[in-house]
């Protein structure tokens, strides 16, 4: 039996009379990766966001290592989530730093490591992520999107963060590099011994790069269990979900 | 039914308001408050005051000169009238140093610097990268707002001094060589009736209008909510806002500084 590093219980969010997450109970153990998959606008950007602080829940409690960071001292919540790197839906990346200084960004922050190395580990880590020492000195804006989205997972991933958190890693990649991505996701997570939570609509990389798997539905989660199972479950939600059927029970909720 | 959608009105825009100025205090007090802990971002404050100092550099320095033009010839035919030619040189240099010079550039710095703080805070708020900074183990407030203000705050005075110098030669000019007075009376009158307070009390309004057009540049990039519209919005609130909030505090700020 393997601790729990993050557990989630009761978790709501509403923005206005729009019940976006409606009672979330999701527990990840620590070295596991979990996906969570769920239609467009169930509320997965923001229930990352919720356990990272950049947005304020309005119920339930979110338990870090054992500890609530809703409820814990500032300092404290900040400490339990710095071990958090993050890789965001659309990068994020800092355009007005050239693409090794948003790599190094974290690393410069925390002072693991001084700003005359910074630019030799950025290009290392930049390379694990397939991208050349050309890109280095590049602004992001230079970059095509799939480029920006590896040079955004290079940034997530260069202060060998415990958890990390994904959205949606390998939309907009070629097939090729989405595969290389997931790889190379599965690689950290291994390798760091890291615990992670990826959010994908694409349901092989799903299977690659997750242990457990949750279908966000309705502001709950619906359905749970092993990644593998993803694609043969009997659960009506994700058979339809998994498979793009058209119709189903997802279909008749948007309906009424 | 028409008179309860007035009061329903009414009060959601006072509850608006009041939010607005509730968050904009806490904004003030937090951004403040982090001006005075390290750690410092040196290149930050480098780059602020570069944005706000020497790139307004040439349009303050323009503002200042014509306007010292421009008040000596006016002066100059309305002194006329009265016999009052020799006042020319003081009316320049104090309207300069006392009011035109502080207010002028805190108007062109808004329109310029505060613009491109909203804009470039309020892109990165719908872009997520304010968010990104705070999981990178760095607090917005003080990698993008303590430095701004910092800036703001040192910018403005320098900017106003050469505006004061400029505006003086913009007089000097023109009462020279068009209105026909001698360079040494034009200068001797200028110095006479000069005192040391006329120049501080404009630098210190420099201080307050700086930190003001940081602080509204800031605030409203930093809330700002929505896509390019947002920004958009944000932009121009943020210069309304800082150029009407100079022109009350300059009342309020000569009523202190020239309270007899
Ligand atoms: N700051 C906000 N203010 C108001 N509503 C918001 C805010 N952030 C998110 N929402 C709403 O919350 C809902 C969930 O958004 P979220 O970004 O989490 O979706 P998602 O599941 O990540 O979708 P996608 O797969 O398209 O990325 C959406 O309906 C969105 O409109
Ligand atoms: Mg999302």
């Amino acid at each position: 039996m393997s601790e729990i590093k993050i557990r989630i219980r009761g978790l709501k969010k509403y923005f206005g009379a729009k019940k976006v997450l409606d009672g979330i109970d999701l527990d990840i153990e620590t070295g596991t990766g979990m996906v969570v998959i769920g239609g467009s606008g169930t509320g997965k950007s923001v229930l990352l966001k919720s356990i990272l602080g950049l947005v304020t829940p309005d119920a339930g409690s979110i338990e870090i290592d054992g500890v609530d960071v809703l409820k814990a001292p500032r300092g404290q919540a900040r400490e339990l989530r710095q071990q958090i790197g993050m890789l965001f839906q659309n990068g994020a990346l800092f355009d007005s730093l050239p693409v090794w200084e948003n790599v190094a960004f974290g690393l410069l922050a925390q002072k693991k490591v001084s700003r005359a190395k910074a630019r030799d580990v950025a290009v290392e880590i930049l390379a694990q992520v397939g991208l050349g020492v050309d890109v280095a000195g590049l602004s992001p804006s230079e970059l095509s999107g799939g480029m920006q989205k590896r040079v955004g997972l290079a940034r997530a991933i260069a202060a060998r963060p415990a958890i990390m958190f994904f959205d949606e890693p390998t939309t907009g990649l070629d097939p090729i590099m989405g595969a290389v991505i997931d790889e190379l996701i599965v690689d950290c997570v291994k390798k760091l011994g890291s615990t992670s939570i990826a959010i994908t609509h694409d349901m092989a990389s799903a299977q690659r790069i997750g242990d457990k798997a949750a279908m966000l539905y309705e502001g709950r989660i619906s359905w749970s269990g092993p990644a593998a199972e993803l694609l043969t479950t009997p659960d009506t939600v994700v058979d339809q979900f998994t498979h793009g059927r058209a119709h189903g029970p997802i279909k008749m909720a948007l309906r009424k | 039914m028409k008179v309860l959608d007035a009061v329903a009105w009414l009060g959601a825009a006072v509850l608006g308001a009041v939010e607005y100025v509730g968050e904009l205090g806490m904004f003030t007090v937090s951004g403040i408050s982090h001006v005075f802990r390290p750690p410092y971002y040196p290149r930050q404050i480098g780059r602020a005051f570069m944005e706000i100092g020497y790139f307004s550099l040439p349009v303050v320095a323009l503002t200042a000169l014509f306007t010292g033009m421009v008040l000596a010839l006016q002066s100059y035919t309305g002194f006329s009238r009265f016999g009052a030619e020799s006042a020319i040189a003081s009316v320049v240099v104090l309207s300069v140093t006392r009011e035109l010079g502080p207010v002028l550039a805190g108007l062109m710095v808004s329109g310029r610097a505060g613009a491109a703080m909203a804009a470039e805070l309020g892109t990165m708020r719908v872009t997520d990268q304010i968010d990104a900074l705070s999981t990178l183990s760095t607090d917005p407030m003080k990698y993008l707002v303590a430095p701004r203000l910092l800036a703001g705050i040192i910018a403005l005075p320098l900017l106003v001094l050469l505006a004061d110098i400029l505006g003086v030669m913009g007089g000097y000019l023109v009462g020279v060589y068009k209105l026909g007075f001698s360079s040494g009376g034009y200068l001797t009158s200028t110095f006479s009736n000069l005192q040391a307070q006329d120049v501080i009390s404009g630098l210190i309004k420099a201080a307050v209008f700086g930190f003001l057009i940081a602080l509204m540049g800031c605030f409203n990039g930093y809330r700002s909510r929505g896509g390019a519209q947002g920004v958009g919005s944000a932009t121009t609130s943020a210069v309304v806002a800082a150029s009407v909030l100079i022109l009350a505090l300059d009342y309020v700020l000569t009523q202190v500084l020239f309270a007899k």
